[in-house]
């Protein structure tokens, strides 16, 4: 009998121990961040997608040797160069990332021994569209520089 | 009604009620088939396969770096200890010498990571009984973790920080100043989990003597981690086979008779302070030197053999098994994941259960649907 | 009051617009209430601090389709929502807001809450019974059993009120606490209770079989969602569960308001009829109680696991039942003997 009424009393208690926790986050502020008002900053090392470096001109340091088509598991690098005549080196024409099967593991960037690829700090990666994610980095490199030399002006 | 006495019983009406795959409780897809007998389980039977991988057909198919990335994929939730136990066996089989250094940064990024699966479990199973604020709590704590992880790694959830012989990258001062913060502040957190949480009435009532697990029945099915150190098997990874700078490290083995859900619950609990009791060993003793050895062949190539590692994960022993021919892809590559051998005992453990303790029951054994399956 | 054709129109036309208005913001406040217990804002996005959220739910809830699936008892599948709703809205008839305020005097008015809130259980099984879903089976069996094991210690505390006030007239119950806090039947050594000591644990039994006779978390085992997917109402969409949704927000309303009639003096200031004072018999005393004792609903909600059936019913007979009898036996005791 006399477990019946200190399970009771400290039930009670306990519940009420609770209700204090609780009562005393109730006039903390948010933590939360209104995302779509409000961003992140991300950090150096954040690991969006890939996207190439370019030299000095603006040209890729790319050189087209394919260690990070090679490196990646996935198979979502495709690229193709070329070498244009009186040159010794290769050029890169077409660099494109298949960004639906990319894991993010960063092979391609670890394999790379040229300083030609780095991640990117997109993260704002949704679309409804497929055709979206088939990203043409070389594009988007030039876009970058157009960008860039834009603001020198 | 004793829960033995309904297994004997041959109910007359039965019907057969499918939980799952998709269903608020079982976190994932995960179907189990119940036999019912009104509110009574007579009888279950887990169905799994629905979000099966190949990942271990993948190994065959991959060279062993690019295979890194897969272990973040099995365990979402401690991804740091699957890549820890796969560096482990391939660093093993090339016979690779891990620097001081990164050992330690190795075990203070998994111990960090186990704290904040275990905070997802804390959140999920007070979820599953009906709490919803705890899992808030749970997660903004989280947070403060994925922030400091994401920092160094540069990814939230599937890491692949480790590579074989070291790390990708060193951890930097605002790492180890922000972790001494996180310590602080995770201390207080716990308490006021105590509070809110682990001295609730309500949830005593629903844990004590709920989901009996004994001695027998875990080694029976191969259970490891806090499911069988729930049920007083003093069993670790960390101690038993000791891997890494564990053995350098004081800490201690949490292990509770009891038996039943709420034995489980206080294992786990005690666990996130061993951890960060080794994470403040960890900030105290930080060696200085490289990250990486000295020489590491440029190909993996693992010599012709017989591999094996196991590491303790947020949820029990995960256990890898390399057979390798020499070539650039392994022959082989068995996966043993804890939580694979933790769910079977639900079949036998949750006969002449009500659905509503049933389903705590499975909350305690704190599954992770995407690594059972792989 | 006379009960003319006119006031019984405009009765029921604020009555409803009183249930609709409160549902909807209850949710509202629920989910802002929630956000601020959980280190979140809580709904912002909609008008400010997200005030529009309730009528655009509404929106969308209409605009959805009312899914029918096959197999159903349709004629009891499409009663059971409405069935939800209207024991709230005709149990608001008899509530006194003030001594002036009052759709209807009903000298039996606690009798008709309490007969309407049984038919308010009715709703739950016959929408699972209809459903065709196991999980909504074993949903509407578990409220009808809460719901019966919770309406007898609900009932014999209301009784202990009833015999202390003398009456079973709502708006006489709340007139006999007049005249300051020390009046409120909460306290105890109350003289017109007989001293009686026990009157605060009357007042938790009360609370607590509220909060389990509204389904409310930690008491919500007819939905559920970890165990029973969403209960009851599984299978109905669109305005079907809205009215679900709404009558249990507007029974929420319900239980508060009793409670507040019951044990908190109604709309009677707690500083007591001091001449100087203004406002003393205001509806606005009474609101105040009500959406106090609606936020405790929500506090408790977003605090505690839930309980199970058994739990429940543990809870219910050998605590709530023996104790409210007990004080119901000791209250007629000492009212013998010192009234």
């Amino acid at each position: 009998m006399s477990g019946y009424f200190t399970d009771l009393w400290g039930g009670a208690v306990s519940l009420l121990e609770g209700m204090w926790v609780t009562l005393k986050e109730f006039p903390k502020r948010p933590v939360t961040v209104g995302y779509p008002h409000e961003h992140l900053k991300m950090y150096r090392r954040f690991r969006g997608h890939v996207e190439l470096i370019g030299g000095e001109d603006g040209s890729p340091n790319c050189i087209v040797c394919s260690m990070c088509e090679r490196a990646c598991p996935s198979n979502c690098i495709s690229m193709t160069g070329e070498k244009p005549e009186g040159s010794k080196k290769k050029v890169l024409t077409s660099y494109i990332l298949d960004f639906t099967t990319c894991s993010l593991c960063g092979s391609c960037v670890e394999s790379c021994n040229f300083n030609a690829l780095k991640f990117s700090n997109e993260y704002n990666l949704a679309s409804t569209r497929r055709e979206d994610f088939i990203i043409d980095l070389l594009e988007r490199l030039a876009e970058q520089n157009k960008a860039s030399g834009g603001g020198d002006d | 009604m004793n829960q033995m006495d309904l297994i004997e019983l041959q109910p007359d009406e039965t019907f057969v009620l499918n939980v799952g795959p998709q269903h608020p409780a079982t976190h994932g897809v995960l179907r189990v088939k119940m036999t019912m007998d009104g509110e009574y389980i007579y009888d279950a039977e887990t169905v799994l396969g629905y979000i099966h991988r190949m990942h271990e057909k993948m190994a065959e198919n991959r060279t062993y770096a690019q295979y890194m990335p897969n272990m973040g994929r099995l365990d979402y939730l401690s991804a740091m200890a699957f890549n820890h136990g796969y560096a482990l066996v391939v660093e093993r089989a090339c016979g690779i010498e891990v620097p001081e250094r990164a050992e330690y940064i190795r075990v203070l990024t998994v111990e960090l990571n186990r704290i904040s699966s275990h905070l997802v479990w804390l959140g999920a199973f007070v979820l599953d009984l009906g709490g919803f604020t705890p899992l808030m709590y749970c997660f903004d704590d989280r947070e403060y973790i994925l922030d400091l992880l994401e920092s160094i790694t540069g990814s939230r959830l599937t890491y692949c920080y480790f590579r074989f012989g070291g790390l990708y990258n060193d951890i930097d001062e605002p790492f180890i100043e922000g972790t001494r913060r996180f310590v602080k502040r995770m201390y207080k957190e716990l308490k006021m989990y105590a509070k809110l949480v682990t001295g609730n009435i309500i949830l005593m009532k629903r844990l004590r003597g709920h989901g009996i697990i004994d001695q027998n029945m875990c080694q029976r099915y191969g259970a490891t981690g806090p499911v069988a150190r729930g049920s007083g098997i003093n069993y670790d990874v960390r101690r038993n086979e000791p891997y890494s700078v564990y053995p350098e490290l004081d800490f201690d083995i949490p292990v509770d008779d009891g038996c039943d859900s709420y034995a489980r619950y206080l294992v786990r609990m005690e666990e996130m302070v061993q951890s960060l009791r080794i994470i403040e060993q960890i900030l105290a003793k930080l060696p200085e030197g490289p990250i990486n050895p000295a020489k590491k062949p440029k190909i993996i190539k693992p010599p012709p053999g017989d591999y094996y590692a196991a590491v303790e994960t947020a949820r029990g022993n995960f256990g890898i098994r390399l057979v390798s021919d020499g070539g650039k892809n392994a022959y082989r590559l068995k996966l043993r994941s804890p939580t694979y051998s933790n769910m079977h005992l639900f079949d036998e453990a949750c006969r002449g259960m009500l659905i509503a303790d049933a389903l705590a029951f499975m909350g305690s054994l704190d599954l992770v649907i995407p690594e059972m399956d792989r | 009051m006379e009960l003319s054709l006119l006031n019984a129109f405009i009765a029921v036309f604020i009555a409803i617009a009183f249930v609709g208005a409160n549902a909807a913001y209850l949710v509202w406040w629920e989910r802002k209430g929630a956000g601020f217990f959980q280190r979140r804002p809580g709904p912002t996005e909609n008008g400010p601090w997200g005030l529009l959220q309730p009528p655009l739910d509404g929106i969308k809830l209409m605009t959805k389709q009312l899914l029918i699936p096959g197999g159903v008892d349709k004629a009891i599948f499409m009663v059971a929502p409405v069935l939800a709703m209207f024991p709230a809205l005709v149990s608001f008839v008899t509530i006194p807001f003030s001594s002036s305020i009052q759709a209807h005097t009903i000298e039996v008015g606690v009798l008709l809450i309490f007969a309407f809130a049984a038919l308010g259980s009715m709703s739950l099984l016959v929408a699972g019974w209809s459903s065709r879903n196991k999980y909504a089976m074993i949903s509407s069996i578990r409220a009808v059993s809460q719901t019966v094991a919770y309406e007898i210690p609900l009932l014999i505390t209301t009784i202990t009120v009833v015999l202390i006030a003398g009456s079973l007239e709502l708006s006489e119950i709340a007139a006999a606490q007049m005249g300051g806090i020390w009046n409120w039947y909460i306290w105890p050594f109350q003289k017109s209770a007989g001293f009686n000591i026990f009157m605060p644990i009357s007042f938790m039994i009360m609370f607590i079989c509220s909060v389990a006779e509204t389904n409310r978390a930690p008491f919500d085992l007819g939905e559920a969602e970890s165990e029973l997917v969403a209960g009851f109402h599984t299978e109905y969409s669109s305005m079907g569960f809205g009215l679900f949704f709404m009558g249990e927000y507007a029974n929420i309303v319900i239980g508060a308001c009793l409670i507040t009639i019951l044990f908190l003096g109604g709309w009677a200031c707690p500083f007591g009829d001091l001449g100087f004072f203004p406002f003393t018999h205001h509806v606005g005393w009474f609101l105040l109680k009500l959406y106090l004792i609606i936020f405790v609903f929500v506090w408790i909600r977003w605090t505690f696991p839930r309980t199970t059936i058994y739990g429940l019913l543990n809870l219910s007979w050998q605590y709530m039942i023996p104790l409210s009898l007990f004080n119901l036996l000791l209250t007629a005791a000492l009212i013998k003997v010192f009234a």
